[in-house]
């Protein structure tokens, strides 16, 4: 039990060792200084010639944001297409069909917006060219696109830009060429070497020990892992995610899949130390991060290793922990560290059967997608903590008797609306999706769908609300993980989670951008004594205060009747 | 005027807001406060579902029900109390200050002929006369004439002021009464449009305007209470897939009992009462606004003389030239200040009859006073046995010393440089065209500025000394009060420039000032003070007047508005942090018939569900009248840094909102639960 243990803190210790150099780097190349990676910039140039783009023309905010939507509405109709005609398009060694037009909808959505939720599964579902060129291709551009969007953010805090925050296309493509692509080479690398299929073939046919015949799909997997891992995109090349023996082979893959699901959303926080030249702030911005991480990390942990009490109940030993829906290479510890990465990551690549978890480790996963912001996805998850600091800035700002200001800007009833709303919106679409999907199910078990709302739920009681309720809130976070319990292809819940996955990404990229756009633009006020300074352990506990909060007070009831309950009825 | 009666509830007062929280409930004024208008929407609903519980049992019983209604009824209750209670206050403040001036008669000129009108009559424009014994119907400037005038009733100052026409000190203030002499005053405001009828209004609500930060403010509460309507809205179908009937009662329990109704109730009351404490102070704002600014100031200019200092020169020390008896010093320097009318001149004499010579020296009998002139630059006496003895500035006696063929001792010269470069004013003695020795005069730093000012840099204000002095002595005053920077040697447009300066580094200035010549900086600043003194024109340019002239008072103003904005957050703060207890109050008791595992989140062990959402409520309800008092009096400021305030503040507010609330619930619940 112990080496599991040691295993985890390895993992995470290994992570903010690779974080912190990482983040000194990332500063670097978007503050322009010399970096190993230059050699890059001749195909940078290249690209930005053929597409006729300067890149040193800044942008202000509206304009960024006017780049971002076009770019991401052309990949999306690219995606979906694509998706809609696969069976006809080449590289389809396995013949599998075309998506449906709700399934299409949906996983070109889910993949364009860094969510991944896999309606799904990639054996049967998707051809090698969708794989490579649709959904590989979405996890570069939709991982670099949160980073750009930060880039801004973090452009916009520094003193005297008004106007001039960057350029787009520069960010896009440099987060590209100079982070993900060579990141995810060294990682499809070490995947490659421990037998994570490369090959262009399709399916192999093996004899079994009991002489039955087995088709095993392959394909060019580890390069997409790969990206799937580090740009917290998590949709995997097979069906079952890294809990296949082919995505994650042993457990030294294990650790460095996990270690890639969280090392670039860390190492984005210190690269804001480094870029705005405070490390205090980005210190205490990861300490809060990290508090919120342990606080779920650990009874998710002491949950699956500690075994299901209904089990031990019945006299059966379980000396391995709670091990249904888990891989034995893994281990209980090992699985339950992989759900809450993947969880406070909006990550959602699985090792384990989220659904076969303990109450407490759902709870501990849901409770992170609501926040959304303990780490959170490439760019977005500092993102939706930009908006709990300019919420928490506002009301200590009050509290210590001076209109409230962050990096030197006032904030004032613009910003607040914007913040308010966008702090509105993960409730809303997660709890208003929740409830139709409920009503649904109360008042029409038997309507025509494609599949019977009565046959939705695996589980009945309260585990069969936490398979909606955890579906609703994956979407919403942009996570993509699920419960495999819910059965989700059917057009009620394509197209409802679509919509979700759609409105948890856009608003709130364009809400922290237009407040730190808006900002930007204000008058700076040099501090003075009386100035709240953002960098101290005081205000961190406030930002943890309000965060938990907003979080705990809205979902507190839905997760009452989900896990909450089940948790309690387990004897 | 201050006000003696600071008890916070008066009987007439309290009556009065009684029949306002009533008023108030009309959905057209209740509308601006939105968290309270979705409390009294629940109410609505609510006594429908009392009425429907006669006829059916289906939610819950009649009696119940009745309750919950009557709960949330108080609660909107409260919450106008709140604001009207605050009204009242300011209200009965402002009149206090305008009976002093009401009715009383004025005698109108017109064309030259006197005729006698009410003051009411007046309008802006018209000119009136007062004379000794008269009281000032209205306010306005003098035209022509100079005289004492008793302000004690505006200012509570019982020395005499004098005003005159012309320069800065020819503002008149209704109220106030003409001591002696006679003088011709021209009406500046329309009837009904003074500063202080502008403030009542202010007051009073109708033309008072949501401040940009609170403003702010009811967004973030508003989005509060659309996600509680989310989250109770949404708890429907949730409880349906659960099989647990909830009834209306609960869900508007729970509604009521999450949004912030706290700070939504008491939110207009700080407001109000931050105005109310300027007024207090006897500083009229003509703005909200203003006084919340006034919390966020960077920099206050203030002027040297009668603020920093005392007003005038002193002297301090005298010192004889080698060979000069001390006293014979002394005696000679009382000698040519006996004709000397300046303050300095006075405080010679006051020092000599002080200090260890006790000289009281009266001039010999027929003595000719000789008067400072601009060309000698000194003054003095000749008495008739020939003693001709002149006191002037360094240089002028030199010269008549030079003159007259005498050195100008060393150590005289030494004494002058070491008085100069210490911020004092040498005046040099000479008798019979021989110098004796010198007089140092120092300005008077005023007891305790020096604290003051540390206390505003603790708050994070820089403080700017303005002054007419050379650098040198500028900057020795500067050090001594403790002040951050100074402006020598100014002019007026100086203080406009500084100002100017300031704000483009992004900081919020403050001045205060008299002069029509000080009206463009203050209206540049951004809280502009005038001295109620002080010329129309300043007091039009300024957003705040002082009717106590005081120059301190910015001070005072910088405290109020720091007090007004941390009422609002630590309210918010409370308001919030409350929703834990209630949601352990609330949740199980919704769920926990029907889930009965769901009885383990009952950790205050509740007697029933009933009893528990009553409870809920009825804290609720009942912490607002209890912080009622906190909202009018404010948070008290500490000027102990910001993180050291916030942490303070965290503590108190937001660690006191989570626990105070299960304390309070628990106990309401052991009395209800008797009952139930």
């Amino acid at each position: 039990m112990n080496t599991e243990y040691l295993g985890i803190i390895f993992m995470y210790l290994l992570t903010i060792a690779i974080a912190i150099p990482m983040g000194k780097y990332i500063a670097k190349v978007f503050k322009g200084e010399k970096t190993w990676f230059d050699f890059m910039a001749p195909l940078e140039m290249l690209i930005f010639k053929l597409s006729g783009i300067d890149p040193t023309r800044e942008m202000n905010w509206k304009q960024h944001l006017k780049a971002l939507l076009t770019i991401n509405a052309v990949w999306l109709f690219y995606a979906f297409f694509c998706l809609l005609f696969q069976a006809h398009l080449p590289l389809n060694p396995d013949h599998n069909p075309s998506q449906t037009l709700d399934l299409a909808f949906n996983t070109a959505l889910s993949f364009l917006t860094n969510t991944n939720l896999q309606d799904y599964s990639g054996e049967s579902g998707a051809t090698y060219y969708t794989q490579l060129f649709v959904f590989m291709f979405l996890h570069f551009v939709s991982a670099s696109t949160g980073l750009a969007a930060m880039m801004v953010i973090f452009k916009a805090m520094k003193d005297k830009v008004a106007d001039k925050l960057g350029n787009f296309w520069d960010f896009l493509v440099k987060g590209i060429t100079r982070l993900l692509l060579p990141l995810s080479f060294l990682v499809a690398v070490i995947l490659a070497f421990n037998g994570t299929p490369t090959s262009f073939k399709g399916k192999d046919t093996v004899i079994g020990l009991q002489g039955d015949t087995v088709h095993v799909s392959r394909g060019p997997a580890a390069a997409m892992i790969a990206i799937k891992q580090t740009g917290t995109n998590g949709g995997g090349w097979f069906g079952v995610n890294s809990a296949h023996p082919f995505e994650n082979p042993n457990y030294l893959t294990n650790i460095v899949e996990n270690v890639s699901i969280i090392a670039i959303p860390i190492a984005l926080v210190f690269a804001l130390g480094f870029y705005l030249n405070k490390k205090k702030l980005a210190w205490v911005i990861f300490g809060v991060m990290t508090v919120g991480f342990l606080i779920m990390l650990f009874p998710s942990v002491i949950a699956e290793v500690g075994g299901n009490p209904a089990i031990a109940h019945m006299g059966v030993g379980q000396p391995g922990g709670a091990m249904e829906g888990k891989e034995v290479r893994f281990g209980a510890a090992a699985s339950a560290y992989w759900g809450i990465t993947t969880t406070v990551t909006s990550n959602g690549s699985v090792n384990a059967m989220h659904d076969s978890m303990m109450p407490v480790s759902g709870l501990a996963q849901m409770f992170d997608m609501m926040i959304n912001a303990f780490y959170g996805g490439v760019g977005v998850g500092f993102m939706n903590f930009y908006i709990f600091i300019i919420i928490a800035v506002f009301i200590s700002g009050l509290m210590v008797g001076r209109t409230p200001e962050f990096m030197g800007r006032k904030i004032e009833a613009r910003e607040m609306k914007i913040a308010s709303l966008i702090a509105l919106l993960h409730p809303f679409i997660i709890l208003v999706g929740t409830s139709i999907a409920a009503y649904v199910l109360v008042h029409f078990p038997n309507a025509a769908w494609a599949t019977k709302p009565s046959a939705w739920l695996n589980n009945p009681g309260f585990h069969g609300f936490t398979e909606m309720l955890y579906q609703y809130t994956s979407s919403a976070a942009n996570n993509g993980s699920g419960y495999a319990g819910l059965t989700a292809n059917n057009i009620f819940w394509n197209v409802s989670t679509g919509i979700i996955i759609f409105v948890g990404r856009f608003f709130p990229i364009i809400g922290p951008v237009a407040i730190a756009g808006i900002l930007a633009n204000k008058k700076f006020v040099p501090e003075s004594a009386g100035t709240l300074k953002t960098d101290t352990a005081t205000f961190g506990i406030m930002i943890f205060a309000v965060i938990f909060i907003v979080a705990a007070l809205s979902f507190f009831p839905a997760l009452t009747l989900g896990p909450i309950a089940e948790h309690f009825s387990l004897k | 005027m201050k006000s003696d009666k600071n008890t916070l509830f008066q009987g007439d007062q309290v009556r009065g807001a009684l029949v306002q929280s009533f008023i108030k409930l009309d959905p057209r004024i209740l509308f601006r406060n939105p968290v309270m208008f979705t409390v009294e929407i629940g109410t609505v609903v609510m006594l429908v579902v009392t009425v429907f519980s006669l006829f059916n049992k289906e939610q819950g019983s009649f009696g119940y029900n009745f309750t919950i209604f009557i709960v949330l009824f108080i609660t909107v209750l409260f919450a106008n109390f709140a604001e009207a209670i605050a009204e009242a206050r300011g209200k009965a403040q402002a009149e206090s200050l305008r009976k002093t001036r009401e009715e009383t008669p004025a005698r109108l000129l017109v064309d030259g002929k006197e005729s006698l009108v009410m003051s009411s009559q007046l309008k802006k424009g018209d000119v009136f006369v007062c004379e000794t014994g008269d009281n000032i119907p209205t306010d306005g400037e003098i035209i022509e004439g100079i005289a004492t005038i008793d302000e004690s009733a505006i200012t509570g100052e019982s020395a005499p002021v004098i005003r005159e026409s012309g320069g800065d000190k020819s503002s008149v203030t209704g109220g106030t009464k003409v001591l002696s002499d006679r003088i011709k005053v021209i009406v500046t405001t329309q009837p009904g449009e003074s500063f202080l009828d502008k403030m009542i209004a202010l007051v009073e609500g109708a033309s008072r305007q949501k401040t940009p930060n609170e403003i702010a403010l009811t967004i973030l509460l508003a989005g509060f209470t659309l996600i509680f309507v989310i989250v109770c809205v949404t708890l429907k179908p949730f409880a349906d897939y659960a099989n647990t009937p909830i009834t209306i009662a609960a869900f508007i329990s729970l509604f009521v009992c999450l949004i912030p109704t706290t700070i939504g109730g008491l939110l207009s009351a700080i407001g109000i009462a931050g105005m109310d404490r300027a007024l207090r102070a006897n500083v009229i704002t003509k703005s909200g606004k203003a006084v919340e600014t006034a919390g966020d100031l960077d920099t206050l200019l203030l002027d040297k003389t009668g603020t920093i200092t005392i007003g005038n020169r002193k002297a301090t020390n005298f010192y004889p030239a080698n060979g000069v008896n001390k006293k014979d010093f002394v005696t000679a320097c009382v000698l040519s200040s006996l004709a000397d009318e300046t303050p300095e001149g006075k405080s010679i004499i006051e020092l000599a009859s002080q200090g260890e010579e006790k000289a009281i020296i009266s001039a010999p009998a027929n003595s000719v006073f000789i008067k400072f002139t601009a060309e000698t630059r000194s003054s003095g006496l000749d008495t008739p046995d020939g003693i001709r003895i002149r006191k002037g500035a360094f240089d002028s006696i030199r010269n008549i010393a030079l003159k007259a063929g005498n050195i100008f001792p060393n150590e005289v010269e030494e004494a002058v440089k070491n008085i100069s470069s210490n911020g004092g004013t040498p005046l040099v003695v000479s008798q019979n065209e021989s110098v004796l020795g010198v007089i140092e005069l120092q300005d008077i730093i005023k007891p305790g500025i020096a604290e003051r000012f540390e206390r505003l840099r603790k708050m994070g204000v820089k403080t700017v000394m303005v002054t007419g002095d050379n650098p040198l002595t500028a900057k020795f005053i500067a050090n001594k009060a403790g002040v951050d920077d100074f402006i020598a040697e100014a002019k007026p447009e100086d203080k406009m420039n500084y100002i100017k300066k300031e704000q483009q580094g992004g900081k919020l200035v403050a001045m205060m000032g008299d002069g029509t010549n000080d009206a463009p900086a203050l209206a540049q600043a951004d809280v502009g003070v005038a001295m109620n003194s002080g010329t129309q024109a300043a007091k039009e340019a300024g957003n705040m007047v002082d009717l106590d002239n005081d120059p301190t008072k910015l001070i005072e103003i910088v405290e109020i508005g720091k007090q007004l904005l941390m009422t609002r957050g630590t309210l918010t703060t409370f308001s919030i942090a409350n929703d834990v207890a209630k949601y352990f109050a609330i949740v199980p008791a919704l769920f926990m018939v029907s889930i009965p595992s769901l009885r383990a989140l009952n950790i205050m062990d509740l007697h029933s569900p009933q009893s528990a959402i009553l409870s809920a409520v009825i804290f609720n309800a009942i912490i607002i009248p209890m912080l009622i008092p906190l909202a009018l009096r404010g948070v008290e400021y500490k000027p102990i840094g910001a993180s050291a305030l916030l942490r303070r503040n965290l503590l108190i507010y937001g660690l006191g909102g989570v626990l105070i609330p299960f304390l309070g619930i628990k106990l309401i619940d052991i009395i209800v639960g008797t009952m139930v």
